[in-house]
């Protein structure tokens, strides 16, 4: 219950975030707190609302997954990567080959999105292959 | 009887429009909360705290003038829902996936717990923090020197 007190800034910016499928529980001294964005820019507000409870994320006491809901509609992503290009793997993992890349803002085309961690992609060059979706945002 | 009829759209005519409503209750309501109204009937959607939230919430639609009745539709965020943890072989292959581009950072899993050592910029910290959170680990402990 500590916990729920500690973080309850941040249920509640999730609850006024309109975070769906929102679970909030402790165990085992973490609280784990999931739930789906609509978008990054709230998945991204709730971190700074976590980082000011518990600068640099310190304590080891909260796992914060907020995934952002992706429309099953939705064909294309932009690489949001901080300045790099991405990689485009063989298969799913850092340990398959490097097949191409995507550059840094570059709108490429969803092929499958059935691995959570890493999307099967396609750019304009016809590369196709494995990146992680982190640095990817479904595009509207 | 003329005087009837007039009464009557006099008295229609002073009913608040759902829009007006719905924007009186709207404000009213904590962040988070969706008002609906429909010919004076309110639903409320969204997700609250607890009873006494979802309570609260109707109350406030209740009280609000021309509110013919309310449909309380809120639901309670879940507590009971179980902790899923992701198994050490799993958690291994995907921190180092994540960590990949964090050279100075050092992962380690050991029983569902993550533990970072190295230095990490600011900017940086959020986006492998995001990243770990999303592989369902027990724990990371982050030893990391901000720089």
């Amino acid at each position: 219950m500590a916990l729920q007190d500690k973080y309850k800034g941040l249920t509640d910016a999730a609850v006024a975030a309109g975070i769906t499928d929102l679970a909030v529980r402790e165990q085992d001294g973490v609280l784990y707190i999931d739930g789906t964005a609509a978008d990054g820019a709230a998945k991204d507000q709730l971190w700074d609302v976590y980082n000011q409870i518990d600068p640099n994320f310190a304590s080891g006491d909260l796992v914060l997954n907020v995934n952002v809901s992706v429309d099953a509609a939705v064909t294309h992503a932009k690489v949001i990567t901080q300045s790099s290009n991405l990689n485009i793997r063989k298969g799913p993992g850092t340990d398959q080959p490097i097949v191409g890349k995507a550059a840094h803002g570059e709108v490429i085309t969803l092929v499958n999105r059935s691995n959570d961690l890493w999307w099967l992609v396609r750019t304009n060059d016809g590369e196709e292959g494995y990146c992680y979706a982190q640095y990817l945002e479904a595009q509207a | 009887m003329s005087l009837v009829i007039a009464a009557t759209i006099f008295l229609a005519s002073c009913k608040p429009k759902d829009s007006a409503i719905q924007a009186a209750i709207q404000a009213k309501e904590p962040a988070g909360i969706v008002v609906a109204v429909e010919k004076g009937q309110v639903t409320l959607t969204g997700q609250v705290l607890d009873e006494a939230a979802k309570a609260s919430a109707e109350k406030i639609a209740k009280e609000e003038k021309g509110v013919k009745s309310v449909l309380n539709n809120l639901t309670i965020i879940t507590v009971d829902k179980p902790v899923v943890i992701a198994a050490d072989d799993t958690l291994i292959k995907n921190v180092a996936d994540a960590a990949k581009d964090f050279p100075t950072v050092k992962a380690d899993v050991k029983d569902g717990v993550v533990t970072l050592t190295g230095t990490i910029e600011k900017s940086g910290l959020i986006t492998l923090m995001q990243h770990l959170s999303a592989l369902k680990p027990k724990k990371i402990e982050n030893k990391l020197t901000v720089k």
